[in-house]
Parts: structure tokens; sequence; C-alpha cells
């Protein structure tokens, strides 16, 4: 089985993040850049599935320069190969644009599975899989707690859901993307990491993919952030001396802010 | 406020080395600085398990090549040592006797048939393995061992004696075993454990590697083959290098120590307050507090520089001894000053440093202690041996 991994570099949420004041985007240089978190759980169920069945396992990532640091990381846990869409023009792509560039890369690969985060910890709309799919005109297994391969090939999904989770299939090719409840992510080797920075790296501008600058970046996004401000800073929180009344008054708090 | 990497030696260092100290951050930081405080209160420790995590990663004979082993460099086998020293200088002895002893010893000085049977599983933390060197008589002074070998008629050998203060020896499935033969010489040989003769004793009450399996091995007319001899090892020379395997990785993780203790008593300075400010804002705990950023500092220098030459090829036994004076030295003196600006916290469980300082004081004599190194030191200045 051929698999390609989605792996997007974002700025560590663990961290204080900045937007830049220009153009509204988040300032990546000065951060500290990491694999998205669930990213590695899709990693990681690409490496089970290639322990399983053979194949190869690619690693996609559209990103700025900076991106090949996480592009490095993800191959040290034991992919064979990455693919890097690198394109000055792409700075400030929205989802959509991010779409139409994913599918035109990966169907340069043709793979039988995609596998991705189910979302990503900086712009969290869970939307990418779906969109991918779509371009590609295949199934979106989305939000998979388990995934098994049966022996023809089929896919079978456990989908997590908020009151429990269904149970969908689809043929391959396919789109599945997945909560951090599906494995544990393996530790990178030390023969990984070192083995990392040898493996093929293909770098893919736009006019590679076919694509209009125009149709991406800022220029082509769909929606544009028009102003942004910083949160203000936390006020002081209401003290409740307790003069035999405190529990009294703290009831009238919670009633007034309607938590009771 | 700015981080405890005071003059930038991170800039010094590859992605590829930054990313093994990073998995080995998060290795400890999940498996085992969670725990570490309760298994020093227990005095016991899941070596086999650690092990077996430590060897998926890589970690077991990493700077070794061939037969499973990772083949890493110098500098990033003593980052590795300093991250696993960071949560504890007993997990770190675990990985550096099971490295830089046991599976030095067998990598330089065995034979192709006992490098395939046992490193591989060494390297995956199958098998521990353990090294038999220091006696209760013989510490400092290794080549006066009282451990003898005797061959028999068909060519096996006949080994008793004792061995005391081994790091694994509980939980070890080899120990390497240093004899003096009947030449007068020092031979090495592998004894698989459960031989018959053989007995390992735990340490207890112990004050100090609280984390770490500590045993007396006695061998009493231990039969083994002519095969389990360690057929390249001729004199205490062959014993000997593969400590100054072990006091380089000492050269890199005493300082991890010395950094965790920093790290959590510039955070309790920060935050504990006395006479109305925090006690980080008095000069006299600024100054200690630069102090040990400064000798830490001065001794990530050092350890770099050190594994640089070893990764040239150009690590001399005196350049180890003089790293492993050092910064062990000043690794201890850091965790006892940061123990006085945590006051009675200090004591405390509760935070890691009286447990670093007191693992600190077995670092201090164990692979070496400061008196010899300094002779050592003394010698190659003066050409006058002062101990032998």
């Amino acid at each position: 089985m051929k698999t390609v991994v989605l792996v997007k570099q974002v700025p560590d949420s663990g961290a204080e993040r900045r937007l830049r004041d220009a153009d509204h985007t988040i300032e990546r240089e000065s951060a500290d850049n990491l694999i998205n978190e669930m990213d590695d759980y899709a990693i990681e169920e690409a490496l089970r599935l290639q322990e399983a069945h053979g194949g190869e396992v690619t690693i996609l990532t559209m990103g700025p320069t900076q991106a090949a640091e996480s592009i490095r990381k993800a191959l040290s846990m034991g992919p064979d190969q990455a693919v890097h869409v690198l394109d000055d023009a792409l700075a400030g792509s929205c989802a959509v644009a991010t779409s139409a560039v994913l599918a035109a890369a990966l169907r340069t690969l043709s793979p039988d599975l995609v596998l991705s985060g189910a979302e990503s910890t900086d712009g969290r709309v869970q939307a990418m899989p779906h969109m991918v799919a779509e371009r590609l005109g295949i199934a979106a297994l989305t939000g998979a707690r388990k995934l098994t391969v049966g022996g023809d090939g089929t896919l079978t999904v456990e989908r997590q859901t908020d009151e429990g989770y269904e149970v969908v299939t689809a043929a391959t090719p396919a789109v599945v993307s997945v909560w951090d409840t599906i494995n544990e992510p393996r530790y990178p080797s030390f023969k990984g990491i070192m083995a990392a920075k040898k493996k093929p790296v293909s770098v893919l501008s736009l006019a590679d993919l076919g694509i209009d600058p125009g149709e991406v970046g800022t220029a082509g996004a769909t929606s544009a952030v028009v102003s942004h401000q910083e949160r203000p800073a936390r006020s002081a929180g209401q003290k409740i001396i307790d003069q035999g009344d405190g529990g009294v008054k703290l009831v009238e708090f919670l009633a007034s802010e309607k938590f009771v | 406020m700015g981080g405890l990497d005071l003059l930038d030696i991170d800039r010094l260092l590859t992605d590829e080395e930054r990313d093994v100290r990073a998995v080995v951050a998060k290795l400890v930081g999940d498996e085992v600085r969670p725990q570490v405080a309760q298994w020093y209160e227990d005095g016991r420790f899941p070596a086999r398990e650690l092990a077996r995590e430590f060897g998926k990663l890589g970690l077991l004979g990493m700077h070794l090549t061939g037969y499973g082993c990772a083949g890493a460099s110098a500098v990033a086998y003593g980052l590795a040592c300093l991250e696993l020293e960071a949560a504890d200088s007993g997990v770190r002895s675990l990985v550096s006797v099971q490295g830089s002893l046991a599976m030095y010893a067998i990598w330089r000085y065995g034979s192709e048939e006992q490098k395939r049977q046992w490193l591989p599983r060494m390297a995956t933390g199958e098998a521990i393995g353990c090294f038999g060197l220091t006696e209760p008589d013989h510490g400092s002074d290794p080549g006066s061992m009282a451990t003898r070998a005797v061959p028999e008629p068909g060519g096996d050998w006949r080994l008793t004696g004792s061995k005391l203060w081994i790091t694994n020896a509980p939980v070890a499935d080899v120990a390497v075993v240093w004899a003096r033969v009947p030449d007068g010489g020092i031979a090495g040989f592998l004894v698989p454990a459960g031989a018959p003769g053989m007995a390992v004793r735990e340490i207890r009450y112990k004050l100090s590697l609280r984390a770490s399996s500590t045993g007396e091995v006695v061998l009493d007319e231990v039969r083994v083959p002519a095969a389990a001899r360690l057929p390249e090892a001729n004199g205490l020379k062959a014993p000997l290098s593969c400590l100054t395997e072990a006091r380089y990785g000492i050269v890199w993780g005493a300082l991890g120590a010395a950094r965790d203790c920093l790290a959590a008593t510039v955070d309790y300075a920060r935050t504990r307050t006395q006479f109305g400010r925090p006690i980080g804002a008095f000069q006299l705990t600024q100054a200690k507090l630069a102090d040990a950023a400064l000798e830490l500092a001065k001794g990530q220098l050092l350890a770099l520089h050190l594994g640089r030459a070893a990764d040239a090829g150009r690590l001399t036994p005196v350049m180890v001894s003089a790293g492993k004076l050092n910064n062990v030295r000043e690794a201890i003196a850091i965790a006892r000053q940061c123990r006085t600006i945590l006051g009675a916290n200090g004591i405390s469980g509760e935070y890691p440093v009286m447990r670093h300082a007191n693992n600190l004081e077995s670092v201090l004599t164990y692979e070496g202690t400061s008196e010899i190194h300094q002779l050592v030191v003394g010698q190659h200045l003066t050409g006058e041996s002062a101990f032998a």
C-alpha cells in the first residue's frame, strides 16, 4: 500500500503566539515550530500499516523553508521519503487554496491512502481532509480512532463522535483523518534520526504543480483577516471574604452568571 | 528572563544532535521523571522495563557500530547521557554500564561469536550486562585484584573471588568479570547469570543512587568454557579503557544533574517570597545562581570539546580525566549550592535537588575518584606516578 501522510508545521501551541500587524498572519519565524501534534498519530498509523502490509510511506508538507525541519523530524520516525511544496506565493493561503495545492501534489503521487491528523493545533478547522478528498473525488473517512485494512484493501474506520463511534468503510483510494486516540506514536530512534537526513525530499513549486500563483496565497484567499487585537489582560477577579455568609455569596455569584 | 544556556552553546550542535537530545528528553520526561522520586524513595526501580524502552530508541551502546548498535557520534552519546542524568544519575548509570562498560568490553575485546551472542540482545535491552572490576579490598587500585582465573585441563576456566559495588549486577544476564590469570596478567570473562557457583547479592541501605541496582558478585569456583574469555583483552589496560568510555559519558551526565538542580532552583528563586520580595531578587541569591550557571556553561563547553575530540579520534585518557574531575566536582558544588537556595524545601524529595546531590556523591567516587583523576593529571604534568 502506498500511503501519503499530510504533515503540517505549526507554531508550538504551548508557547506564546503572535500575529503580524502587516497581514494578520501568524508570526512563524520567531515561533517554535513543531509538527502538528495530531499528525504524529497519522505518521504512526501509516508506519504500523506499512509494518503489517508493506508498501511505502511518503510525507507531504506544504510550508515555508523552515518546514523542512518538521519534514526531517517526521522522516526520523521512519517514513521513506517526503515531498515539500515550497513557493513564496503560498504565504497566507486559505484552507480552500491549500486543499487545491495538496490535491495537486497528491495527484502526482497517486497514493492508495492519504492519512492526516483530524485537525491542526493552529487552525483547528478540521476541514482539510474533507476538502482534499472532495477535490480528488475519493472517500473521506474522518476522525478515526481505529483503522483496519481488510484483505481486499477495504478500509474500515471507527469514527469517533461526541456520542460514541460509527463504523464506516470505503474502498481505496481514500483520505483518513485520525484523532490521538488511535495509537501511541513512537519515539524516533537514533538510527531513524541519523537516516532522516539521507532520505529523499523532493521540492515542488507551484509551477511544478501547474497552479497559478494568483489562485493561492494572500492574493487568492477566499477569506481575509481584516484586523486583529490582542486578548485584553485578565482583570483581577472578585474576592469574597467569608464573614459567615461566604457560601450564600458564592451561590449568588454563580446564579448571577447563570452557572447554577 | 533568559534560559540556562548562558553562552548559546546550543548553536554549536547540529540538527541531528539536537534531535537526539530532544528525543531522550521526551523519553525521560514520559517514562522516568514522573516516577523517579518514588523509585528513589523505595530504593527500587524497573531496570528491565527501562532497558527495553531505552533499547527501542537505540540508547544502549548507541556509540558502538554494528551488531544492532546505533552508531551515533560521541557528542550525541554525551547529550543523551546529559538528558538521562537530568532525570537521575541512577538511570544514566544503567545506560553507562550497559553501553560503555559491558557492551564496549565485548565489542572491543570479544570474539565474533561473543559479539553476535550478546550485543544485539543488549542493544535492545533484552539482555542486561554488568562489569565486575571493583572488589571489596581493591577500588582505586584494581591492578591488585584478588579474583583469580585458573585454567582447567580441558581448557575451561575456574573463577574465584568477589566483586563489589557492581551496578546492574542484581538484574544482569551477563557479567564481564575481570580476574588475574596465572601469568600475572588480567583477563576478562563473560559469565552468564545463574552460572553454578556465582551468587549475586543486592546492596541495600544505599543513601545515594537509590534508583539504581547495585550488587556484590561472589564467584566460588565458577567454571566457564575457554570461549568465555575475551580473546583480545590482555592486561589491566583493557578494563581501564572501558572505564575511559564510561567516564566520558559522566563528563556530560553530571552536568545534566547540575542543570536540573539549577532549573528547579531558578524557578524556586523566582516564586519563593521572603521579606516581601522573591528571593531571586536578592543579591546573594543572584550571585549563587550566576556562579552556578557559569560553571554549568563552562562544563558544557568542556564536554563538547571532548566530544568533538572523540569524534575526531583525538580524545586521550588524560583529557577524559580532566573532564570528569572538573564536571563532577562542579556539578556537586552546584547541587549543594542550589540546595541552600531551596532552604528546608531543598531536603525534600518533592524537589530533585538533594536527590541529585546525593547521587553525585557516588558519581564523584565511581569511575575513578576525583583524587585519582588529579593524580592522572599530575602524572601527565610531572611524569611522576603518585599512585602506582
